[in-house]
């Protein structure tokens, strides 16, 4: 459940885990855009190396990368199969009614299979390597900006941070009240769907009236603490660039001018 | 019929950085109608190890004999209804466990799914509100309502309204003040007297002495001993080398000078006619 969002943070030691989460974050979001930038076979080569060598980068397990992947298998392969038989053009090799298979067609889906797999591929780098804090507080900062007009950037970040905090949380409590009631014999796996949605209710209900319960209680320690929102709040944990983020960014200077020189134009 | 557990091991999110051996290669065997005491510190595998005598979670590798059904890796949380119905588990901190309208509903909940007819149902849970010290008009309040014992409470007839022959307890004391503790391990230990087997993990070293026959100490996911009581707190080395307590009648026996006692006593009993001996002698 909550591994296709957050929480997907595997603990590791290397480079990548040491820069910080606001280059990561935004050197995920310059590749993305710069993914479409690629159009022949050397600059899709140059992007699929790229993305290759920041897995490597993580030393993880590849068995990390292919779970990052494998929820979305099926639209890559759905979006790669629409491309394959609803494009025309070039040579057609094949033809029934609506549906053709053309050089062009060919092409187009094997691109769209890269495009889709390195972003996930990169998305993944990303999640595996920065704490879903850290996360936050790298989303926060690209908001600032958002401040000149108003938007309530530290409510929004408090708000994702606390949500990230208690995701696993949640999770251990499903778990567990799960568990209480499968020892007072309901049960969640048989029945059809009536059954099913029934067997459902001494879950919510408990998980419901715990998450207010907790709710209250951090708002309560909150205000007893003293906060009060937004005006002149310091940082716990505190981002510090470095030359490593630096040299990072480099990277992707880099690969924009690869792109920018092999690219069809 | 013995409950038996062979080379159980089990390890949380195998396979991942975050493996951690829960239980390692725990074998041992308990016997039925008895009173067992499972202790050891916090994170040393007591309540995972709670988990398996009903298949909540199932060994990584090993086996488990229990009320005539054999739990291996293989086993899955299907057909697994007979086995709940004879061993029941009361987790940790069960009060969150309660969902129903009212508090004679949610005690009649276990008993419901395991094929009591609504009658009989409401008449055990009638008698189990009572049982665990509540009046009889909290039956019809919301559990939401109680204070965090009281819920305590319903939660645990919850759980023995449908009476299980083996009743395993996760610490259900933690949190009580004394009287209610007192309370709930006498309705054990009264429960057991009737035929049952009960196994429970406490911190609390006066109820094993008072309670236990049979005593297992389990550090980081292993079992390091199985033994009486009196065997357990003979050896006062042994336990400070494992951070253990002792229970407070032989640490008081110990500050008593010049009193001579044959052997520690462990209960407050034993230690009031061991003084008895010492002063009429
Ligand atoms: N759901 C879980 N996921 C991962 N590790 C767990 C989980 N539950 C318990 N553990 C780990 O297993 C070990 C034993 O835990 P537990 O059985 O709860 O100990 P105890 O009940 O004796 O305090 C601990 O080190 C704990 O961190
Ligand atoms: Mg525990």
């Amino acid at each position: 459940m909550s591994k296709i969002l957050i929480g997907r943070y595997v603990a590791g030691d290397s480079i990548i885990y040491r820069m910080d989460p606001r280059g990561k974050l935004l050197a995920t979001i310059i590749f993305i855009l710069f993914v479409f930038l690629a159009n022949n076979p050397v600059s899709y080569l140059i992007v699929t190396i790229f993305s290759i060598a920041a897995v490597a980068a993580t030393k993880l397990k590849p068995k990390v990368f292919w779970d990052g992947v494998k929820p979305l298998i099926w639209l890559i392969l759905f979006t790669s199969f629409l491309q394959l038989f609803f494009s025309v053009g070039g040579t057609v090799y094949w033809q029934w009614t609506i549906f053709a298979l053309s050089s062009y067609g060919i092409t187009n889906a094997i691109y769209i299979f890269i495009r889709f797999t390195v972003i996930i591929l990169i998305s993944t780098v990303m999640t595996v390597t920065t704490k879903p804090l850290e996360i936050a507080d790298a989303i926060e900062w690209l908001l600032k900006p958002l401040k000149i007009i108003h938007v309530p950037v530290d409510k929004i970040a408090l708000i994702m941070s606390i949500a990230l905090r208690f995701v696993p949380t949640l999770f251990d409590e499903t778990l567990k009240i799960m568990n209480a009631q499968r020892s007072r014999g309901a049960d969640f796996n048989n029945g059809g769907l009536v059954t099913r949605a029934k067997a459902i209710t001494p879950l919510l209900v408990p998980l419901f009236i715990n998450s207010l319960e907790t709710a209250i209680d951090l708002s309560t320690a909150m205000e007893s603490r003293g906060y009060r929102g937004d005006q002149g709040r310091t940082k716990f944990r505190i981002l510090k660039w470095s030359n490593v983020d630096l040299i990072n960014l480099c990277y992707f200077i880099l690969l924009l001018g690869l792109l920018l020189i092999f690219r069809t134009h | 019929m013995s409950i038996k557990f062979e080379d159980v091991s089990y390890i949380y999110s195998p396979d991942t950085p975050l493996e951690k051996k829960g239980l390692d290669n725990v074998s041992f065997e308990l016997q039925e109608g008895s009173f067992n005491a499972i202790i050891g510190h916090t994170g040393s595998g007591k309540s995972t190890l709670m988990q398996h005598f009903n298949a909540l979670i199932r060994p990584t590798s090993g086996k488990i004999e229990i009320a005539g059904t054999t739990i291996t890796p293989e086993t899955t949380n299907k057909n697994l209804k007979e086995l709940r119905r004879h061993v029941s588990l009361v987790f940790q901190f069960p009060e969150a466990q309660l969902f129903e309208n009212t508090v004679i509903d949610d005690i009649a909940f276990g008993p419901k799914n395991f094929g009591y007819d609504n009658e009989k149902a409401f008449a055990s849970a009638r008698f189990w509100l009572k049982k665990v010290g509540l009046p009889e008009e909290i039956g019809k309040r919301s559990p939401f309502e109680l204070s965090g014992g009281q819920m305590r409470r319903v939660a645990i007839a919850g759980v023995m309204a449908y009476e299980p022959e083996i009743l395993c307890l996760d610490e259900p004391a933690a949190g009580l003040d004394p009287e209610a503790r007192e309370q709930m391990m006498a309705l054990f230990s009264e429960y057991q007297k009737e035929g049952h087997t009960v196994i429970l993990v406490t911190h609390n070293m006066d109820d094993v002495a008072n309670y236990a026959e049979n005593v297992l100490v389990m550090e980081h996911g292993k079992m390091i001993k199985q033994a009486t009581p009196r065997e357990i707190f003979k050896d006062r080395n042994w336990l400070q080398e494992h951070h253990l307590e002792e229970p407070k009648p032989s640490l008081f026996a110990t500050k008593l000078q010049n009193y001579h006692f044959a052997k520690l006593p462990l209960t407050i009993a034993d230690l009031v006619k061991d003084i008895e001996t010492n002063l009429k002698g």
